[in-house]
């Protein structure tokens, strides 16, 4: 139903050696609050036709970092252009040809989707029409229906179309999905993954590892106002070293606590890394059907069990666990 | 989609028109509330027929005396029955015949016992056959314009300005405020003047409206009279609450949250409507803080709206409250515009 075209091209711009124009540029960004500093130092570029995800724990500056680039807050330093514009000088350009949806807008209750979007698209000198913002946003049901009475997932995707009226250039998205169903999220997955096929770039911020992982060509992990790290989501997951982790609690024949030499483990050929969570060991690994079967062999020649054992594939999460030695969520 | 509907401050002064309607509350305190209001002052305070006072008598004599005049209700008792009477308030007076004429008994704190002692004396002294010596005549007079109504009326309406305009821009911009939903405008190519103007907009329409219904309302039921130029009176309204919205701007400009705006409302409106003469003439108040009283929009509001309705009074001589509402429109607006908080 959309009028855009596929744009293959664009899709494909996932490094920025790819000779496509820059949409975002940040340098040596820095904002401090009363009683932190949010943003420490910032360096950032995004193309043209990328999806870029900022990941990182609540706290970590994603959101002040992405409200300077929205014009909302001014840094204490650094440098922003967006389009090649800054804001200082083509403010009123860039609103027009940027969207955004912000974290917890509450748009009025008693207006309904339709008016709502009526109303932002008569900001905009051009844009798609408020029939196709619905259609896009799968809202047509709801077109009549105050925004009081939505779910959170369709006011969310209200927000999604109210960023879009103005068909912009390049789209920010600020947490979509927190506090959302997992099948709303996955709606407003698909929402995106619409929007990154027709070639829109796209600069989202989220603290779920999934979402990155699933949505972005490129993902800069940021935690304390910097960003750790930047790359592909398979670049940095292979950064972990192993591409599984393997995660076991141990118990002895007895009651008494036990612990299990480390270095044995470590010593394990395609062992990449240790570490030890709430009583659970985690390693990294290069080759799962050649590394279980020898844990086992070290547990056991310590008269030890093997409990819980699990293994899952390397995600982000990982990445950031690896990187700061913290969890994503924890507080 | 046509051209109006592309447009930016129509869509702006369209939402507030449709986030009022569909708000019941408002529309009751807005538009129902003040004719409410004037409707039962006017019947507390409406000017009745002079009443009828009850008193007693021991002796048929002396009924027949009092009841000569039509001013007197007057029954015939026992002493014993008639002291009850006195004490329950069924009757104001009790005349007692004696050897030597007659005795009054009744309460001299009360007014009316007191205007009863007077009424029934001047019967009782004419029945036994007493000249005037002047001759008296009386002219009455029940004349629109001097009543309670008539001067509570446009007491009340600017009162009614004043609210709709503070509670009208207040609210609303501190609510987006506070929902983020400022924010998210600002984000967007809004013209931020066009957000503020919208608000200016929809009232002057809204205050159509509410002018009508309630000067229509006290026309129609209490002949509340117009005695000045109606197109001088529209322009005191608009800009009474043109006024007042620099004012509702100016107190939702920085507040936080519903509670502060609240709170600052209340400050700002409270003792103007204690101290600016809606319900009774603010010069009762004490010399001290008249220039005070002056000062205060509404003050100037209601002493030029009663200049205009009671008095007839046009603009050039009511320059006083009109510069007065001016500077009320002026600095809050700009100061105001200065220190707004968009986010």
């Amino acid at each position: 139903m959309t009028e855009e075209t596929l744009d293959t091209s664009g899709i494909s711009t996932v490094s920025p050696a790819a000779g496509t124009r820059l949409s975002l540029l940040l340098r040596g960004l820095r904002k401090a609050f009363v009683d932190v500093v949010a943003v420490d130092g910032l360096d950032l570029e995004v193309m043209q036709g990328e999806c870029f995800g900022l990941l990182g724990p609540n706290g970590a500056g994603k959101t002040t970092t992405i409200e300077i680039c929205e014009g909302l807050t001014t840094p204490d330093a650094g440098t922003v252009e967006l389009l090649g514009l800054s804001w200082r000088t083509g403010a009123n350009e860039l609103r027009q040809r940027i969207g955004i949806q912000l974290q917890e807008t509450q748009f009025p209750e008693k207006l309904t989707v339709e008016e709502t979007l009526r109303l932002f698209r008569s900001f905009f000198h051009k844009g798609i029409s408020v029939d196709e913002s619905i259609r896009t946003a799968q809202l047509e049901e709801k077109r009549r229906s105050r925004v009081g009475g939505l779910s959170g997932g369709q006011k969310q995707r209200l927000a999604m179309a109210c960023a879009l009226v103005g068909d912009p250039e390049l789209l920010f998205l600020d947490e979509p999905t927190t506090g959302l169903d997992p099948q709303a999220r996955r709606h407003l997955w698909d929402l995106v993954d619409q929007l990154k096929q027709a070639g829109r770039t796209i600069i989202l911020t989220t603290h779920y590892m999934d979402e990155a992982e699933r949505l972005c060509d490129r993902v800069g992990i940021m935690d304390h106002g910097k960003i750790i790290a930047l790359g592909t989501p398979p670049q940095l997951i292979a950064s972990v070293g192993g591409e599984h982790i393997v995660e076991f609690a141990i118990t002895g024949l007895g009651t008494d606590p036990v612990s299990i030499d480390v270095a044995q483990l470590t010593a394990i050929p395609g062992v990449q890394s240790h570490r030890v969570d709430a009583g659970l060991h985690q390693l990294s690994v290069s080759e799962l059907h050649t590394t279980v079967p020898r844990i086992f062999a070290v547990a056991g020649a310590q008269g030890l069990h093997l409990t819980e054992l699990r293994t899952h594939s390397a995600t982000l999460e990982d990445v950031f666990v690896n990187l700061t030695g913290r969890n994503l969520r924890d507080e | 989609m046509n051209k109006l509907q592309l447009s930016s401050l129509y869509q702006l002064t369209l939402v507030r028109f449709r986030l009022f309607l569909r708000e019941p509350e408002a529309i009751f305190w807005i538009f129902i509330f003040p004719i409410l209001l004037a409707l039962g002052l006017g019947i507390a305070f409406r000017n009745r027929p002079a009443d009828v006072l009850q008193v007693g008598a021991t002796t048929t004599h002396l009924t027949d005396a009092l009841a000569a005049d039509k001013g007197l209700k007057a029954t015939t008792m026992s002493e014993a029955a008639g002291t009850h009477a006195l004490a329950t308030g069924d009757i104001l007076l009790l005349a007692i015949e004696t050897s030597d004429g007659v005795t009054y008994k009744f309460d001299d704190t009360n007014p009316d016992a007191r205007i009863a002692r007077l009424v029934a004396d001047r019967a009782i002294q004419a029945a036994a056959g007493r000249n005037e010596v002047v001759r008296s005549r009386n002219q009455l007079i029940h004349e629109a314009g001097a009543r309670y109504i008539d001067f509570v009326v446009p007491g009340l309406l600017g009162m009614n300005l004043m609210g709709s305009a503070i509670w009208g821009l207040g609210f609303s911009i501190v609510e987006a405020r506070q929902k983020k939903l400022l924010k998210r405008l600002v984000a967007s190519p809004m013209p931020r003047w066009q957000y503020l103007a919208s608000f200016l907009l929809s009232r002057l329409v809204m205050l159509v409206i509410e002018i009508l219904a309630f000067l229509g309302f006290a026309r129609l039921v209490f002949g509340v009279p117009f005695r000045g130029s109606l197109w001088q009176l529209a322009f005191l309204c608009v800009l009474t609450s043109l006024s007042f919205s620099a004012l509702g701007l100016l107190i939702a400009s920085r507040a936080k949250t519903m509670e502060a705006a609240s709170g600052l409302m209340n400050l700002v409106m409270l003792p103007m409507w204690i101290l600016s003469g809606v319900f009774f003439s603010a010069t009762r108040f004490p010399a001290v803080i008249q220039p005070v009283i002056r000062a205060l929009p509404l003050t100037a509001a209601i002493d030029a709206l009663r200049g205009n309705m009671l008095q007839g009074m046009n603009l050039a001589q009511l320059t006083a409250p009109v510069a007065i509402l001016l500077a009320w429109l002026a600095f809050p607006f700009a100061i105001s515009l200065r220190i707004f908080r968009w986010k």
